[in-house]
């Protein structure tokens, strides 16, 4: 998140679409609920009328698969009807800019396709410069080769007739959710966006947020209290876990994997962004002491030129998202696996695939509480012990109350928390077993040598443990960092071994450690800043509940992000009854600001290499502007906004064309699977607990009254739902909260279900909805589309 | 009038079974074998060992979905409870009504009564017996957390202010409050039986579009002639 929960509190309106915050994140409607109370006005746009529906002042119902269209249909009514905060457009974003007239964008490509590669050249995705290497601009936003015309000239055909006619929404609630989502356009009123995986799992899933991003910069939606762009993550430490390098693209606090043609530290840093601009803040210019504090970290003896050679390399290019790695598993490309507090027999997309490649393996580690399809895929249905080769070695680990550590939240927050009961048996922490493991390894390599066992054998391990014992603390400091030898920094000394106070203090000489400069500041030599329980505010932070003495918020106990750009160019906040900051002649005051320089002498967007909020962004693979492609499975052979049916550079599979269905009347019904309340993920923990299966105890298929009586379904009826990938049994809810979809002339029915289910628990409970979910991802993330696919219904 | 009391804003239930959940572990009542009936609302009703229960009604208009009404049903603790009414008739020590609170508990003492006509005279249609040992049951209040000073499990497990805890008199007040701000919105909204329960429900419409037996029936209950019968042969005293 931009934001935070409690934030949610401040915002005028509340847009929750791609997610379903009553059911999944229950909690935030705590804080939803005060807004409403303010006189908020809270808006849902679903395929389904859910929990969170049934708290909404507006439903908008929808077709999976359509949100960029409905997302492009507000872009042109903010910019036809004159609604976007013009000061902050021209000010704060990229507006102005001037793009390479090679730019262009024609029936769904734009420059650069690369047909062969199916990929994108990118050389004309660029600004023109001047002599002095600064984007030219036209603060007018006239120049035909601005980003703001090139922006309007994109959606013109995103017009209201061919939205409803794709989405299938109505036309006067579409007109409607405009109308009052763009009045925050109003210097002093602020819109958020709830999002989650209705929005990532889709092949258009980047270009869908991009939208929604672009929308808010518009509307001078970022950095002010009640607006932002707000991701609702799907664990308690899954924000943690990211910050700390869970993908594979990225090493701890978002920096680069290094590749294989960046084969020294020079080289590495020679990709740091450069800006000319002197008021470009282009904080990633400090990267090189970010990546030399990470390596002293992991590598204490060795300098960081010497221990970058110790970091493992991808290829340039290489791909290695959760698609990819099962992809290669299936063809037998692992001999081992560790799925480790996860379930991707029952969470990967494509379970059939996943089951299959699973079996191709020499031996797996399962590090989970309770028995689940992945751990005992070897006596699934359809599989023969006997002829399954594949060893599983199956860890107990204690359960999250169990173990002491942070945990980060969606709002960056990261919460300390202690140990309650002591773990049951010989169940250890995963910190505790990942260390014994390590040092395990670390000795036979030490006793048998191997192709290169120095970036084993040279790892801290002062700063990991106590007594050959995962110790939290200790990482949690080394995470923080601290200085390796004295440093003189300005008038002040800081002496070795002593914490170092924020990111702005790390050298790229080796002077300093740090395990994830994000963290840096969260525990300081004066404790744990991440076990504060403070309630203290001052009366401009208490207006808006920032709490900034609860806990540690990264960066820097920043609670909002992007705040400079929440006042004017003299430092006086456009929304003054919810202030962010504010100048008050010699400093900034309220939340921490995105840097102390005074007023205008920095742009707001610090992270951005220009300093400016992207409305052109040309970082993404599949363009610079989001764009309407329908879902790699779905019910037409054409659509109205170009000749590109589909996203031309999804992720797909080689030889996989034929496991997918479009316009195949065997499949002729909508699939999609979400969430529910009452359990979570792949269900490898709820399944087992009696009172929460008690409370929904078996998979379901939503479908409207229409499809039933079509099929002959009564509500309650067991129904198999299949498609060429798989087959499930569920129980029918035939509900009028689904209604059938007109979209292109053809009438569309959904069918909605849950993955939480699984056949090792219980026996009459289903199995995975992801039985059904194509492998086939978006570009840039690789994450799978189980959002929108094709299915049979059939009473059983 | 003293004691605690309850109120429940329906406006903000988005039915998370955080309170139905919370009383079966408060209390280590066992899971009820259920199966999916077509609905999320799971178990399908109150039972012996199901105190608390959202109950869940999808609400039409022309034939398409208006409103999802969620209804985490409980125990009223009246202030002039019937089923204590009837109960005492054959052991005054069964069912309780303790004095500062206002709780109205069950005890084991109530195998020694009727329990079809403790849940009939039930206007709310709550208690529930165990067939084997006829022994009664509901909410308690969580009386043994609330004269420890502690709010009722459900009313803790919350998350989105639906449910308050108090003072009765400061319950009624808030209730009273929040009706006049959510009638802005909700004309129909109304709450149920405020002057004559402990726990006050805001609904933001008709409450027999949650559920039926949400607000006593305005009238005398009526007997079928089964009933009757029933009542005037029945023993002076249960052995």
């Amino acid at each position: 998140m931009t934001n935070h929960y409690i934030d949610l509190m401040n915002s005028d309106c509340i847009l929750m679409m791609g997610s379903n915050p009553a059911e999944n994140h229950p909690v935030s409607f705590k804080w939803i609920m005060k807004a409403k109370e303010k006189g908020a006005t809270l808006i849902n746009v679903d395929p389904r009328f859910n929990r969170t529906s049934s708290k909404s002042d507006l439903y908008v119902t929808m077709r999976s698969g359509t949100d960029i269209p409905i997302l492009g249909g507000m872009i042109k009514y903010i910019l036809d009807n004159d609604l976007y905060f013009k000061d902050y457009v021209v000010n704060y974003t990229n507006a102005s800019f001037l793009v390479n007239p090679d730019f262009g964008f024609k029936d769904g490509l734009f420059t650069g396709f690369d047909a062969q590669g199916r990929s994108y050249k990118k050389d004309t995705w660029t600004f023109q410069m001047d002599e002095q290497g600064i984007p030219k601009k036209d603060p007018s936003l006239q120049d035909p080769n601005c980003v703001f015309q090139l922006m309007k000239n994109h959606y013109e055909r995103y017009n209201l007739d061919l939205v409803n006619d794709i989405s299938g929404s109505p036309k006067d609630k579409l007109e409607e959710f405009y109308k009052i989502y763009a009045a925050t356009g109003a210097p002093d009123k602020s819109g958020t966006i709830m999002y989650a995986m209705g929005w990532t799992q889709h092949s258009v899933g980047v270009q869908i947020i991009r939208a929604m991003s672009m929308i808010q910069l518009l509307l001078g939606n970022i950095g002010v209290a009640g607006g932002g762009v707000n991701a609702l993550r799907g664990e308690s430490n899954v924000q943690g876990s990211t910050d700390q390098a869970l993908l594979f693209h990225i090493i701890p606090a978002y920096m680069p994997t290094p590749r294989a043609n960046l084969p020294t530290l020079e080289a590495y840093n020679a990709t740091t962004p450069k800006s000319a601009d002197p008021k470009s803040a282009n904080w990633w210019q400090n990267r090189p002491k970010y990546i030399a504090s990470l390596l002293k970290a992991m590598y204490p003896a060795q300098d960081p030129a010497t221990s970058y050679n110790f970091m493992p390399k991808l290829d340039a290019g290489q791909n290695c998202s959760w698609l990819v790695l099962f992809d290669h598993m299936f063809q037998g490309k692992f001999k081992g696996f560790f799925a480790w507090g996860q379930n991707p027999a029952g969470c990967g997309a494509n379970s059939t695939k996943t089951r299959e490649a699973l079996s191709k393996l020499d031996w797996m580690v399962v590090v989970n509480v309770f028995d689940n399809e992945t751990a005992s895929f070897w006596k699934g249905p359809n599989v023969n012990p006997a002829q399954t080769k594949t060893e599983v070695f199956v860890l107990p680990p204690a359960v999250f109350c169990e173990k002491e550590g942070s945990i980060s939240n969606s709002g960056r927050w990261i919460q300390w928390r202690y140990t309650g009961p002591k773990p049951l048996g010989n169940c250890k922490p995963d910190g505790d077993i990942a260390y014994e493991l390590w040092e395990k390894i670390r000795d036979l390599y030490a006793k048998e040598g191997g192709a290169f066992p120095d970036p084993i054998l040279n790892l801290n391990s002062k700063d990991i443990a106590t007594n050959h014992v995962f110790d939290a603390h200790k990482v949690a400091k080394l995470m923080n960092g601290y200085f390796v030898t004295d440093k003189v920094i300005g008038d002040k000394t800081y002496n070795a071994g002593t914490q170092v106070p924020s990111f702005a203090f790390l050298q790229d000489d080796g002077s300093t450690a740090s395990g994830n400069w994000l963290h840096c500041g969260a525990y300081t030599e004066a404790g744990n800043l991440m076990a504060r329980r403070g309630k203290e505010q001052t009366e401009m932070q208490a207006n808006i509940g920032l709490y900034p003495n609860w806990a540690f918020c990264w960066p820097v106990n920043r609670r909002i992000i992007y705040n400079r750009a929440s006042c004017d160019p003299q430092g006086q906040p456009y929304a003054p009854q919810k202030a962010v900051i504010k100048w008050d002649g010699s400093k900034w005051i309220g939340d921490v600001p995105d840097g102390g320089w005074p007023p205008s002498e920095r742009h707001p967007f610090i992270m951005r290499p220009q300093g400016y909020g992207q409305l052109f962004g040309p970082g993404l693979a599949d363009g610079p502007f989001p764009e309407h492609y329908e879902a790699l499975e779905c019910p037409f052979e054409e659509q109205p906004f170009s000749s590109q049916l589909n996203n031309p550079v999804a992720l797909v599979f080689a030889g996989e064309e034929e496991h997918r269905a479009v316009c195949d009347p065997r499949y002729p019904f909508v699939g999609t699977t979400y969430r529910v309340t009452e359990h979570w993920q792949s269900g490898v923990m709820t399944r087992w607990t009696p009172w929460l299966l008690e409370a929904m105890p078996q998979n379901f298929a939503e479908i409207d009254p229409e499809l039933a009586q079509l099929r002959g379904i009564k509500n309650g009826d067991k129904v198999i739902v299949e498609n060429m990938r798989g087959a499930i049994e569920c129980v029918a809810m035939v509900t009028p909260r689904l209604q059938p979809m007109m979209s292109m002339g053809q009438k569309l029915h959904m069918v909605g279900m849950t993955w939480h289910f699984g056949w090792v628990h219980p026996k009459d409970g289903g199995d995975s909805a992801n039985l059904l979910t194509p492998s086939v991802g978006d570009p840039n993330t690789g994450i799978p589309e189980t959002k929108t696919f094709m299915v049979n219904i059939r009473k059983k | 009038m003293e004691g605690k009391g309850f109120f429940i804003d329906l406006t903000k239930c988005t039915a998370c079974r955080g309170c139905q959940i919370a009383c079966k572990q408060w209390h280590k009542l066992p899971a009820e074998e259920t199966y999916n009936w077509g609905s999320f609302q799971n178990p399908k009703d109150l039972s012996f060992i199901t105190y608390k229960l959202v109950r869940m009604e999808e609400s039409l208009e022309n034939g398409k979905v208006k409103d999802w009404l969620f209804f985490p049903d409980q125990c009223r603790h009246c202030l002039q409870p019937p089923c204590k009414m009837v109960g005492d008739m054959d052991d005054d020590k069964a069912i309780l009504q303790e004095w500062e609170t206002g709780t109205v508990m069950f005890t084991e003492k109530t195998r020694n009564l009727f329990a079809e006509e403790i849940r009939n005279a039930c206007p709310y249609d709550i208690p529930r017996v165990n067939e084997e040992t006829n022994v009664l049951s509901k909410c308690d209040m969580c009386f043994d957390r609330v004269i420890n000073g502690k709010l009722p499990a459900c009313v803790l497990s919350c998350p989105t202010g639906t449910m308050h805890f108090g003072e009765l008199e400061d319950m009624k007040k808030m209730a009273e409050e929040r009706l006049a701000e959510v009638k802005k919105i909700y004309p129909n909204a109304v709450l149920g039986d405020p002057s004559s329960v402990r726990v006050i429900y805001l609904f933001q419409d008709q409450p027999s579009k949650y559920y039926g037996r949400a607000v006593a029936t305005v009238g005398p209950r009526l007997y079928n002639r089964k009933e009757a019968f029933a009542k005037l042969f029945r023993p002076t005293k249960r052995s």
